[in-house]
């Protein structure tokens, strides 16, 4: 078995063992970059020299047997996360010359435990996509059809993982931007609970539904990676001051009498054959396990699309402002005054994704319309989260798709906003509640992967891991490797 | 100074920017120190950079909670900040972390004195926490505009009041109120002239007996308390002429301009911003626990009013004086210090409001400055109630205190001023006067009575103002009789 198709937990094993270096992993990533990456776009910048550096450092802390929890072991950055001296562009040509002069929590909470930094990968424009077809950098390609997308936002981080360039990538999901590209190339993705992970320096998209979390290969190794990223941040108000379990205490644990519930609202639509079958399989799976299947309801989650489509462009539309060309970042040439500097800057620096958010944002919050669409998406929002309040009185998790269907081509849905919307149909709920979710592989289908979606009641990320990886004891679609060529 | 047309009243109500007096920032670690050269004192937050966060400054929360006691107002819990959305070049996010619906101050009153001496109640709408924008700076970059961050993220609380305001002198009476308030709680040093207060004036007019409000105009930029005054003297004025004249005021923000002494318009409501508030997502609403108020409570300072009777009882002074001096805390201290050391609590407080501060008017100094100590003054009383000197003969040492900065009893021995009370002294005193003035004595034994004081001036002249008065009069009292 080659070095890149072991689990991070595999590496780390090896890397501890002394069987391997650091730097020879790192390395041997930094090879497959250059030789792969190419066709598959999922790096905005490589910091192969930063990486050999961590690496030999991290290589030293091993012989001198001061090893860190996760030391050695090569990743990726999404580029919505800032890093010190790193160019940070959130995929937007607003800030293509962006170095930011400082790091994440995200960022220094990993480095602090050992990992080397292998680069930062593509995204939707201010993860603003489903796709990854809305970056400034150029479209990510799904390793396992090149032409079909990779899902978006975090597209570059799941096709890094999925084609064995990094061991695992952080990643950013508002409405599912972990869960639908983990689903589309074949990853475990999971976003904890609002205020588990801290934004602050994550580059804010909708700050009330904006959560960092992992992309990665199976259950136990995301369990590895969120217990890093996780924790109190006083420098993020919105940070919640709870303690970090050691996910992998229980991941081992059998899940007899887990309670399973299946929204009916969700198992109502109209899904492909193939989804409906292999979300089926899923759910035979976990009753073999000893998990108990109940049906429940949602009965306002129907209202999830049209609330996220109101709050999260205003949220947007505000957190945007600050692009302006005055301070950093893009800035047009030759502005006349400062009206010209303003309009040319935004007009010029933000592509069409985010200039359409920015406008519904803008209007749904003005004079004479906040009543009628902010505030009533507000009250919507806290009907949708007491539905799952309610429903987690008698279940422990949620079982649906993840995504509505497997990966599309590129361009597919590219001219028709809502198509593309309705892609994050399954995964909207849990970020307006503020819920953890989890997303893993569970069938193929003509050579594509799909994906099962857990949603835990809040603080609950060690179930869904446990329930997760007790699956994958048994499955195999998590090993299953995209040949990259 | 009121002279418009008696038809008219005006309806003002002030919004009140005070800086609040913590070392960093509303939200924030960076310092809050005036004065540092342009963008040393604005950190990543303040820069809005991609990915920062605020995070709330706690001191603001004791500060808001005092004012509002102050205010006699009620304190929101919980309190929550909103965004206000605005596109200028010194506001970095782009937006203004403020507060909307929950500010924390809300629904307060202040009874102002006017200068008849009667009280008014004035409306306290609501007091809401804010961070300052930077500043644009025009001059100096060639058609190009420089910004300094530095004062970014400065905390600031509104305190908007009623239109419960009929004039500008009690505009001005609202306002003193206020900034003594604000100087008693040690919540803000108060200056205007360096931006520490801020004043906006809403003004409009309307015919007396008419109940419907009239067109307001708002009138930025007034730094100063007799600015204030003078800006709503003369927007009521332009206001009755506009009307007078068939004209309509138009609803819209004005800035006012010392040198001409005029206001004029700085932009319309047509171009007026939708601020488009909503909820700050990056800050959970506030709660203030009763624990954490009563505690805060508890280190409420005496409030102008109470000093001002504590002063009427304690030290027995008039209504007017105890008010004067407890206007300003650091006057009133300066008094308790003058009158705790020469123990002559009324001479103390006559020369506190006389000489001294007619000294540290004439100077432009404040109090703090002021170039005699509370001490000194206090020792200086002593000798005018130990009879060393007289009143008269102190005005002078007082004046050589001022400009040497040496002590009273140096002063008084150095320049021989001590007072002459040897009886002996100032009998021959006396005598040498009485004989050098034939005539006049003459007029006084024929009964013009009046010419007494004329003697007494003359032997005051004759010790060059050191003959104790009291013995003055005594003995030319005896002498005259004979």
């Amino acid at each position: 078995m080659e070095i890149h198709e072991l689990s991070l937990i595999g590496q780390l094993n090896q890397l501890k063992e002394g069987s391997l270096s650091s730097t020879e992993l790192t390395q041997h990533y930094l090879d497959r970059i250059s030789n792969f990456d190419e066709g598959i776009n999922s790096f905005i910048t490589v910091t192969a020299d930063l990486a050999l550096k961590q690496a030999k450092e991290s290589d030293k802390r091993y012989k001198s047997n001061s090893a860190l929890p996760l030391d050695g072991i090569p990743i990726a950055h999404k580029d919505i996360f800032c890093t010190e001296n790193i160019l940070t562009t959130c995929g937007s040509k607003m800030l293509s010359n962006f170095k930011a002069p400082y790091s994440s929590t995200v960022v220094n909470n990993l480095s602090a435990d050992g990992v080397v930094i292998l680069g930062k990968t593509n995204m939707d424009e201010f993860a603003m996509g489903s796709s990854n077809e809305t970056s400034y950098f150029g479209p990510v390609k799904n390793p396992w059809n090149k032409e079909y997308v990779p899902g978006g936002s975090s597209g570059g981080s799941a096709a890094c993982v999925s084609a064995q360039l990094a061991s695992a990538a952080t990643a950013t999901d508002t409405g599912g931007s972990i869960r639908q590209p983990a689903a589309l190339c074949g990853l475990t993705g999971i976003k904890p609970t609002y205020g588990r992970v801290s934004r602050y320096g994550m580059i804010a998209f909708a700050s009330s539904l904006d959560q960092g979390g992992v992309l990665a290969r199976s259950a136990e190794d995301s369990a590895l990676l969120l217990a890093s990223m996780s924790g109190h941040d006083p420098k993020d108000s919105t940070s919640l001051n709870e303690k970090v379990p050691n996910f992998l205490k229980n991941i081992n644990s059998p899940i007899k009498g887990m309670k399973i519930g299946l929204p009916k609202e969700f198992f109502e639509r109209d899904l492909p054959k193939h989804v409906e079958s292999s979300t089926k399989e899923a759910i035979k799976t976990f009753k073999d396990l000893g998990a108990e299947i109940h049906e429940i309801s949602l009965p306002n989650v129907d209202l999830s699309l049209p609330v996220y489509y109101i709050i999260a462009p205003a949220e947007c539309s505000a957190n945007l402002s600050r692009y302006d060309g005055v301070r950093y970042g893009y800035r047009c040439e030759n502005p006349k005054d400062i009206e010209d500097l303003y309009m040319r800057t935004r007009e010029e620096g933000f592509g069409p994704e985010v200039k359409r958010r920015i406008l519904i944002g803008t209007y749904t919050l003005s004079a004479g319309y906040y009543d009628a669409y902010y505030l009533k998406a507000q009250k919507c929002r806290r009907l949708v989260a007491n539905d799952f309040n309610e429903a987690f009185k008698s279940v422990d998790v949620i079982l649906s798709p993840t995504t509505p269907d497997t990966s599309f081509k590129s361009g597919e849905k590219s001219n028709d906003p809502i198509e593309m919307y309705l892609q994050d149909i399954f995964t909207i709920p849990a970020n307006l509640a503020g819920l953890p979710g989890i997303s893993f592989p569970s069938g193929h289908h003509e050579g594509l992967p799909l994906g099962v979606q857990l949603v835990g009641n809040s603080l609950k990320e060690a179930e869904l891991l446990q329930a997760t990886h007790q699956f994958q004891k048994v499955t195999d679609w998590h090993k299953k490797l995209p040949e990259v060529k | 100074m009121t002279i418009y047309n008696k038809s008219w009243e005006a309806v003002i109500g002030l919004e009140i920017h005070v800086q609040l007096a913590t070392n960093s920032k509303l939200f924030s670690g960076a310092s809050t120190h005036f004065g540092a050269l342009p963008n040393t004192q604005a950190c990543n937050i303040d820069l809005a950079l991609p990915g920062v966060l605020p995070v709330l400054n706690a001191e603001v929360l004791k500060m808001a909670v005092k004012l509002g006691k102050a205010l006699n107002a009620n304190i929101n819990t919980p309190t929550s900040f909103a965004r206000k959305n605005y596109f200028y070049p010194d506001s970095p996010k782009g937006y203004q972390i403020s507060q909307m619906d929950k500010p924390i101050v809300e629904d307060g009153f202040l009874d102002i004195e006017l200068e008849d001496g009667s009280s008014k109640k004035i409306g306290i709408t609501r007091a809401h926490l804010e961070e300052d924008a930077g500043k644009s700076l025009h001059e100096d970059f060639e058609g190009q505009s420089g910004i300094d961050l530095n004062r970014a993220g400065t905390p600031l609380i509104e305190i908007v009041s009623e239109p419960d305001i009929s004039s500008p002198a009690e505009a001005v009476a609202y306002l003193k109120s206020i900034h003594s308030i604000i100087r008693y709680l040690e919540i803000s040093d108060g200056n205007m002239a360096e931006g520490s207060m801020r004043c906006d004036a809403n003004v409009s007019v309307r015919k007396i007996g008419s109940k419907e409000l009239g067109t307001r105009t708002e009138t930025k930029n007034v730094n100063s308390f007799r600015f204030v005054e003078k800006a709503i003297q003369f927007e009521i004025e332009r206001q009755i002429d506009e009307i007078e004249t068939g004209n309509t005021i138009t609803q819209e923000t004005r800035l006012y301009d010392s040198q001409l002494n005029t206001t004029r318009p700085m932009r319309t409501k047509e171009f007026a911003n939708d601020y488009r508030y909503f909820p700050e997502p990056d800050l959970l609403p506030v709660v203030l626990e009763d624990k954490f108020i009563e505690e805060v409570l508890k280190e409420m300072p005496e409030m102008p009013d109470e000093k001002k009777c504590r002063f009427v009882n304690e030290y027995d002074l008039s209504e007017y004086d105890s008010s004067l001096l407890a206007a300003d805390k650091d006057l009133a201290d300066f008094f308790e210090i003058v009158s705790k050391t020469s123990k002559a609590a009324k001479l103390s407080a006559n020369w506190v409001m006389g000489e001294l501060s007619a000294e540290l008017n004439k100077e432009n100094l404040t109090i703090q400055d002021s170039k005699i100590k509370a001490k000194q003054l206090g020792q200086l009383i002593i000798r005018i109630e130990d009879t060393t000197i007289s009143g008269k003969i102190a005005k002078e040492v007082f004046e050589k205190m001022w400009s040497t900065g040496d002590e009273v009893d140096a002063i008084i021995e150095k320049e021989g001023l001590q007072q002459v009370t040897d009886l002996s002294e100032i009998e021959s005193m006396v005598n040498k006067v009485i004989d050098g003035n034939p005539d006049q004595l003459k007029q006084y034994l024929a009964g013009k009575d009046r010419l007494f004081g004329f003697f007494v001036g003359q032997v005051m002249k004759e010790s060059q103002g050191k003959a104790n008065p009291a013995q003055v009069n005594q003995i030319l009292k005896e002498r005259l009789k004979e």
